[in-house]
């Protein structure tokens, strides 16, 4: 069986996580291990005039209790947002200040005051709650647009009327010019729900503090070590990065959620040299809802304008952006550049404009999570596709393929150049997949048992493969978002590869091997893949945006060609034949059309005996790469979900979901549809279960899987996931990403079906049994 | 969280006030109270353990009683820090009239939850405040008449 690209390979990683025997974070247990329990605010915004830690301090078994003050006496830097972003008036972004632990003020349920660290992790807890905290409530505001409405209490006092940034892209007025002269049109106001991301594994960090050699260990749950030790050394000041090594071992989940660096791990780092002990902290599932970067979480306003033929003419649109109380890592990027930028759809629209303000709010901090801005972007360009064609009488697929991108490379006005797609295919294959053509028979068999049927439509596309140094740094990224790899030949044929890429359930160590295997002709367990560790990989930029496919795989060929070119310079020198001539195959180096070969191993071996290699080469067989796209990738594909509504109840079931994606070369078909299925389920999440509610005091009231639903194995159907691939021309595999492409392209289509079920287009995310009932008798 | 009710207490109203400006009354009455102190003739300070879903927490706690206006009615304001399970506070308009020789107690409530209680307990809180409301009502009524609740 091969083991190549386009394989069926079951996953090499699994063996260790369905057994149980995956080695986390949490498991890591040093000799001198204590335990941090941090100490919280319960208020949503206060001052912090005093703390008592007399009581802790007086408990058995406290090492230490350590408070804001401290930290940033010692030079810890604050936390700060890495993507510059300008405001249309040209000023700075309104960035307040993020101390890891609060010295004067807190700003949301869950803010850190201190940190007790203690014998055991109970412990550690139980002093935490004998900490006094002096606090002044003030007045909070938890929803972006009332904390830009005057007279809201002021959160950062460098940030007037808690605005951060007003920024626009597009041109106004050619779009107002455009939507002036349209035959027809639509206006629409969505809500795009605030989420909590729920990994599987709750964030954790060890962190060990090595007197004799002023030297730090940080376990932690991270989807990007490298960018962890850059940031924890450059601005937090935690320690040079020679001495800090950041490893980041089993991750189980992240969803963009582990990539920031949080207060915890700095903390933890901290309070380890203050104490001389192993810190670690776990965190548990109530403090992941108050501590987890949420996502999501924009209000928009839009007009979308046609001509009299169903030609879009212009698209105008206006969103406010809630950060939560501090600017977290990408926050920043994420309503803007990931956004903005995908508001052009799978449609040729010659005039965009979108403005964006962005708030700071007494609520957790809200950053990237599965998508972040494309599925903003995404569910309302669909949903105006879908209420347009509503409006105008029209086929809502007809009028997507009226304006449908036909011709490549399209420059959108708003920065993206799509290279590659066939929309048209995505949307054929879809349909046939969904029997569109049996619908309004299947809508009469519901009808005839009380039933509401519906079909909804979503022909989404992203860019991933994040992204090209030179053009993220010309919009404000602070930092270059190539990806490096190491190719190591072993001496007896083995190969390590070394990637900057990180798996947390991704599974790189099997599609990795693949493209290793399939290059050199090897079995597929000759090949490993190290990743995680700042001391074992020399650099890298992690994993999200469905970039580890586009971006780590490219810097892994990249790699490949350098060891290949020396392998045949090897192989034609001791074979006595022209490098021109040598063939990989089987396990051998072969000279084509003789039965002159060496085994593979022996080429290895005579890297490094060098006994015999040619003149002036040097000895080793491992090669590294830097990999740095030359543009973003664009996966599209269009989604089909089918509803039927029980009207007595609003209870929707989606009895089929439809899926036709393109993501370029696939490498792995089975990892590629276990994407699609776990992003097509946090999409169902998002429309129909999940979000996370503050009250009017901004106090979080969805703190537990009681009040915050997560979609289960009843609340999703079989999918049916089908793909029509175009290649992507910009990298050696022709790859586009599939990560995040189910999270991004599934709530409009599960919203445009119970929409099109229950006649009534005043439907928002998300869709429970109540919001369904309630838009039926609100159309009544 | 906004509550309001009415009690008919089988005592006249001298007496139902005066008992509602007994530390020790309430100390009787009020549910999962430990203790509490008056601290000056409209202030006292309290602490209480009080369960509400999966969150139990001692409350540590400040009473205030604000227009006072005896023996007809008195505002009563509360706030307790209940540790890292948050803290809760709340005022309570209270009025009395009299009816032949007993007394009708009249409230209209407003309370606040935050942190864990909040997260958790939310949704739980309106029916948690009911139940505590009845329980030291009917305590009170029964101390009036001479049967006081078993202790905790």
């Amino acid at each position: 069986m091969s083991t190549g690209i386009g394989a069926r390979v079951q996953r090499k990683e699994d063996k260790r996580y369905i057994t149980g025997k995956g080695k986390y974070t949490d498991d890591v247990r040093n000799e001198s291990q204590a335990y941090a329990a941090f100490v919280r605010s319960p208020h949503a915004h206060a001052n912090v005039n005093g703390i008592d830690t007399s009581a802790a301090m007086a408990m058995d078994g406290v090492i230490d209790v350590l408070n804001g003050q401290q930290l940033t006496g010692d030079g810890i830097g604050n936390i700060i947002c890495g993507w510059a972003i300008t405001s249309k008036d040209g000023s700075p972004m309104n960035m307040g200040a993020w101390s890891a632990l609060a010295t004067s003020k807190v700003r949301y349920v869950g803010d850190a005051v201190a940190v007790v660290i203690a014998e055991t992790q109970a412990l550690a807890r139980i002093a935490a709650e004998a900490v006094e905290v002096d606090y002044e409530v003030l007045p909070a505001v938890a929803a972006s647009d009332k904390a830009l409405a005057g007279g809201a209490a002021l959160i950062h006092d460098n940030a007037p009327g808690n605005l951060i940034y007003d920024w626009e892209i597009g041109d106004g007025a050619a779009t107002d010019a455009a939507l002036a002269g349209a035959a027809h049109v639509t206006e629409l106001a969505v809500t795009n729900n605030r989420l909590s991301p729920n990994a599987m594994e709750p964030r954790a960090a060890v962190a060990t503090f090595d007197e004799c050699d002023d030297h730090y260990t940080l376990y932690t749950t991270s989807q990007n070590p490298h960018v962890a030790r850059l940031v924890l050394s450059a601005f937090y000041q935690v320690a040079p990065e020679n001495k800090l090594r950041v490893i980041a071992p089993d991750v189980g989940g992240g969803f963009g959620s582990k990539i920031f660096i949080y207060p915890e791990e700095i903390t933890c780092l901290w309070a380890s040299m203050k104490t001389n002990r192993s810190v670690k902290w776990t965190s548990d599932r109530s403090e992941a809802f108050i501590t987890d970067a949420h996502g999501r979480d924009h209000i928009t306003t839009a007009k979308m304008g046609f001509d009299a033929a169903g030609k879009i003419v212009g698209f105008k649109v206006d969103t406010i952006a809630n950060f939560g109380a501090y600017m977290s890592l990408f926050s920043s990027s994420v309503p803007t550049y990931l956004y903005a930028t995908l508001l052009s759809g799978q449609y040729n629209i010659e005039n965009i404009h979108c403005n964006v303000r962005a708030a700071y709010t007494n609520t957790v901090p809200v950053d990237a999570y599965r998508g972040a801005g494309r599925p903003e972007a995404c569910f309302l360009v669909e949903r105006m596709m879908e209420t347009a064609a509503r409006e105008m009488g029209k086929d809502p697929t007809d009028l997507r393929r009226a304006n449908f991108v036909q011709e490549f490379p399209h420059q959108t006005p708003v920065i993206m150049a799509y290279d590659a797609g066939d929309f048209g295919a995505n949307l054929d294959q879809a349909m046939a997949a969904a029997d569109v053509a049996g619908f309004a028979a299947r809508k009469a068999e519901s009808a005839g048992r009380g039933k509401l049927r519906g079909l909804g439509y979503s022909s989404y596309i992203e860019a991933c493969g994040i992204a090209p140094s030179a053009a993220v740094g010309s919009l404000g990224a602070g930092v270059g978002l190539w990806e490096s790899a190491e190719v190591r030949v072993n001496p007896v044929g083995t190969i390590e590869v070394l990637t900057g890429s990180h798996s947390h359930g991704q599974g790189h160590e099997t599609t990795f091997a693949q493209i290793v295997a399939e290059r050199f002709d090897l079995p597929l367990e000759n090949v490993s893949i190290v990743h995680g560790d700042t001391d074992k990989v020399q650099f890298g930029m992690g994993t999200y945006g469905s970039r580890s496919g586009a971006v780590g795989m490219s810097a892994i060929v990249k790699a490949m060609d350098k060891v290949e070119a020396k392998v045949r310079k090897i192989a034609a020198h001791v074979l006595e034949a022209s490098e021109d001539d040598i063939v990989i195959e089987g396990g051998q180096v072969k000279v084509a059309g003789t039965d002159k070969a060496m085994g593979w191993h022996e080429v290895g071996l005579s890297a490094y005996t060098a006994h015999n290699l040619p003149p002036d080469m040097e000895p080793g067989l491992k090669e590294g790469a830097f990999y740095d796209p030359a543009n973003f990738t664009f996966p599209a594909g269009t989604y089909i979900c089918e509803v039927e509504v029980d009207p007595e109840t609003g209870v929707t079931d989606i009895v089929q979901f439809t899926a036709s994606d393109d993501f370029g070369t696939i490498i792995n078909p089975n990892i590629v549809e276990g994407q699609v299925h776990g992003g097509i389920a946090q999409g169902i999440g998002q429309a129909m279960l999940e979000q996370v509610v503050y009250d009017d005091d901004a106090q979080l009231v969805t703190g537990s899987y009681m009040d915050y639903a997560m979609p289960r194995a009843s609340d999703v159907p079989s999918f049916s996931v089908h793909h029509a691939s175009t290649t992507c021309p910009n990298n050696p595999l022709g790859m586009k990403g599939c990560g995040e492409a189910g999270a991004i392209g599934s709530p409009p289509a599960v919203i445009n079906a119970i929409t099109d079920a229950i006649g009534s287009n005043d439907l928002a995310m998300p869709a429970t049994p109540q919001a369904v009932w309630n838009a039926i008798q609100a159309a009544k | 969280m906004d509550m309001s009710g009415s009690y008919r207490i089988g005592a006249p109203r001298q007496a139902v006030w005066t008992a509602l400006n007994d530390a020790e009354v309430l100390k009787l009455c009020i549910p999962g109270c430990e203790e509490i102190e008056q601290t000056s003739p409209t202030t006292m300070t309290a602490r209480v353990v009080q369960k509400i879903g999966p969150v139990k927490a001692r409350f540590n706690g400040a009473i205030e009683l604000l227009n006072v206006n005896a023996p007809q009615s008195y505002t009563i304001k509360g706030e307790g820090q209940g540790g890292v399970a948050g803290f809760a506070k709340g005022a309570a308009d209270v009025t009395l009239s009299e009816d032949g020789g007993e007394t009708v107690l009249e409230f209209e409530a407003r309370a606040q939850v935050g942190g864990k209680l909040a997260r958790i307990g939310s949704r739980l809180i309106d029916a948690a405040a009911k139940k505590v409301a009845r329980q030291f009502f009917d305590n009170f009524h029964d101390h009036l008449n001479g049967k006081d609740p078993p202790g905790d």
